[in-house]
């Protein structure tokens, strides 16, 4: 029996060998349809764990508090007055299972050093900041006490600032101009990639409260409060007393609407990966049509070549072939073909996706499971339509083969 | 004395041969009876529809009668299944058809090998013998040419080849100088002659040329179904 499958497979690698177009059209089918597969549902999966990476990344259970109405078609933000100093106290001691409530005065700037300059947003908070929003310091240090009391002039530079001002060089104890004064590097942030929304976190500088409002801003407001929760603190709960303290002391009637919104970062950030997860589906969906088409033109090469396949049926059986001496040629014919189509097309999608992954900056994650799918889906099309037709074929009798026209 | 000894190569007892059924059926064939002795060189002739194709495919064990008895050494062959007809044709016979049915794409020689590939010998065997059929038909020489490289008489060579390549008992040619003019129809002519004469190949061979079945030493011909003559020639042509 062993030689019976030795021989066979040794005929049918021959016949592959002589027939090279019509297998090479054949595999091309194959391979095309499992690649795009692969590639697809593999990317899609990297975009899934970025996101969901940089959900952990956001920090545990922080609430962002702006002021103005949650943005949208018809919102209205303009009016709405901003936080003082007195709300981040308010909040911090009369909300219960808060951790952190971090004041927030932003600024877009352009930030000078030598005979570079880049425009970024400038941060005016308290070192909480770092802690609520997960941040690491590389090197230097972050704000002394009396710098954030005194609204000293000093800074904290996000990686992309750093490396547009100061490119590969150690900036700390430098100086940067901001507008019309000059102020000290002390520290550096980790780099945080990507955010959720596709934005630059690195791109980001910090400076204490006090200077920005002073120096930057020119008043007193505080634009955002980024409150972090106690670990097992109830978000919704904790949301709902910010809400109903910040409606008083902004003096809300009952029937007026918010002029602020609390948003759950984490909960836009699981959205978001929601959504990703339906645009891996979809293109899961469109990356399964293709495979369906290299399967019909799998299909089509090898109705395409029944003709002559059936003559040379005709021929073996002729010349004294059992039928199932040339079944099992055909099979193992269609079986490699097919094998090595889905193989070189895995091989393929995963070299695209390796390539493609760090292109995206996302993670490469292997999925076992869709690259079996699409391997045994091609693979069954190739089998059955290179088996069935010789099949048939050989279940004529060799003279109807013979004349197979 | 054996019985057996005195049986022809080939016995055809009544054989009819009906297509179709009902209303639609053809008899083909309406009761052949046909001995043919080993080494013997027998032309089958008669115009188209007289059913001499279908005795052929008969007699090839391509296909089975309708009714009647086809003693092959012997043997039942009407009694046997489509395997075991495929193994008789593999040991025992070789086809020569009209249209040379090579494997396209294949070297002449890999062409040659088919058979043998079939029987399981090992590859040395098989380009040896191959080599060997391939020179008796004149074509060393020729080995790696496909058949798309080859004229239609050199094609018909490789054809006789594959089937003298197993050294079988019967070559069964149908229309073997059909689709070749008239100098290369006469040179594979001469070439069975020299089968049949040298290795004692019994050659049965289909044919509507008159001066094609000359070179035969018996001549029978087909009339609606039935042998209408049976000629045994004394001086054989060439």
């Amino acid at each position: 029996m062993t030689s019976v499958l030795l021989s066979a497979f040794l005929l049918a690698l021959r016949e592959i060998r002589r027939n090279l177009m019509r297998s090479f059209l054949t595999v091309l089918g194959i391979v095309i349809g499992v690649a795009a597969v692969v590639t697809m549902v593999t990317l899609g999966n990297g975009a899934t764990q970025a996101v969901s990476d940089q959900i952990s990344s956001l920090g545990s259970n922080l609430l962002t508090v702006r002021p103005g109405q949650r943005l949208g078609p018809g919102r209205d933000s303009a009016g709405a007055p901003a936080f003082k100093k007195a709300d981040v106290d308010a909040l911090r001691s009369q909300v219960s299972g808060l951790d952190e409530v971090v004041p927030v005065a932003g600024a877009s700037v352009t930030v000078v050093a030598g005979n570079n300059n880049w425009s970024t947003s400038v941060s005016g908070t308290t070192n909480s900041y770092l802690k609520a929003g997960n941040w690491k310091i590389a090197s230097g240090r972050k704000f002394l006490d009396d710098e954030e009391r005194a609204g000293k002039a000093v800074c904290i530079l996000g990686a992309t600032v750093r490396r547009e001002l100061f490119g590969t060089r150690n900036p700390l104890g430098d100086e940067i101009r901001v507008k019309s004064f000059a102020c000290q590097v002390v520290g550096l942030l980790a780099a945080k990639g990507q955010g959720a929304m596709g934005m630059d976190q690195d791109d980001t500088v910090l400076m204490p409260l006090a200077t920005v409002q002073r120096r930057l801003i020119g008043n007193q407001d505080v634009s955002s409060l980024m409150v972090s929760l106690r670990d097992g603190a109830d978000t919704q709960a904790a949301m709902q007393q910010i809400r109903s303290l910040l409606r008083e002391r902004r003096k809300l009637a009952e029937n007026e609407a918010d002029n602020f919104n609390v948003m759950d970062t984490k909960q836009i950030a699981e959205t978001l990966s929601g959504t990703i997860r339906t645009m891996t589906g979809l293109l899961g969906a469109v990356a399964a049509v293709s495979l369906l088409v290299g399967g019909i033109g799998i299909m089509n090469i090898m109705l395409v070549s029944v003709t002559e396949r059936t003559r040379e049926i005709g021929i073996r059986l002729a010349i004294g072939a059992l039928e199932h001496e040339v079944l099992l040629q055909f099979l193992i014919e269609a079986v490699v073909l097919s094998a090595c189509g889905g193989l070189i097309g895995i091989i393929l999608a995963l070299f695209a996706c390796i390539g493609l992954s760090a292109l995206l900056n996302m993670p490469f994650i292997f999925n076992a499971s869709i690259n079996l799918l699409a391997f045994l889906f091609s693979a069954i099309i190739g089998v059955l339509f290179g088996y069935m037709p010789a099949r048939r074929a050989a279940q004529l009798d060799p003279i109807q083969a013979l004349r197979y026209e | 004395m054996n019985p057996a000894a005195t049986e022809p190569l080939i016995r055809l007892s009544g054989i009819t041969k009906t297509y179709g059924q009902g209303d639609v059926a053809y008899q083909a064939l309406r009761g052949i009876d046909l001995d043919v002795e080993a080494g013997d060189f027998v032309a089958i002739m008669g115009p188209s529809g007289s059913g001499k194709s279908t005795a052929m495919n008969i007699l090839g064990c391509l296909d089975i009668p309708s009714s009647g008895e086809y003693l092959f050494r012997g043997i039942h062959v009407e009694r046997l299944d489509r395997n075991q007809r495929a193994l008789l044709r593999r040991y025992s016979l070789g086809f020569v058809f009209q249209g040379y049915n090579l494997l396209a794409r294949t070297s002449a020689l890999e062409n040659v090998e088919l058979p043998l590939l079939y029987r399981g010998e090992t590859e040395a065997a098989r380009h040896d013998a191959a080599r060997a059929a391939m020179a008796r038909v004149g074509l060393t020489g020729w080995e790696t040419h496909t058949p798309a490289e080859l004229s239609g008489g050199q094609q018909q060579r490789v054809a006789i080849a594959r089937a003298i390549v197993t050294k079988p008992d019967v070559l069964l040619a149908d229309e073997p100088t059909g689709n070749l003019d008239s100098k290369r129809g006469h040179e594979i002519m001469e070439l069975l002659v020299e089968l049949n004469r040298d290795q004692g190949i019994t050659i049965l061979m289909v044919t509507h040329e008159a001066d094609m079945a000359e070179y035969a030493r018996r001549i029978v011909h087909f009339a609606d179904g039935l042998v209408s003559s049976d000629e045994i020639r004394n001086g054989v042509k060439a």
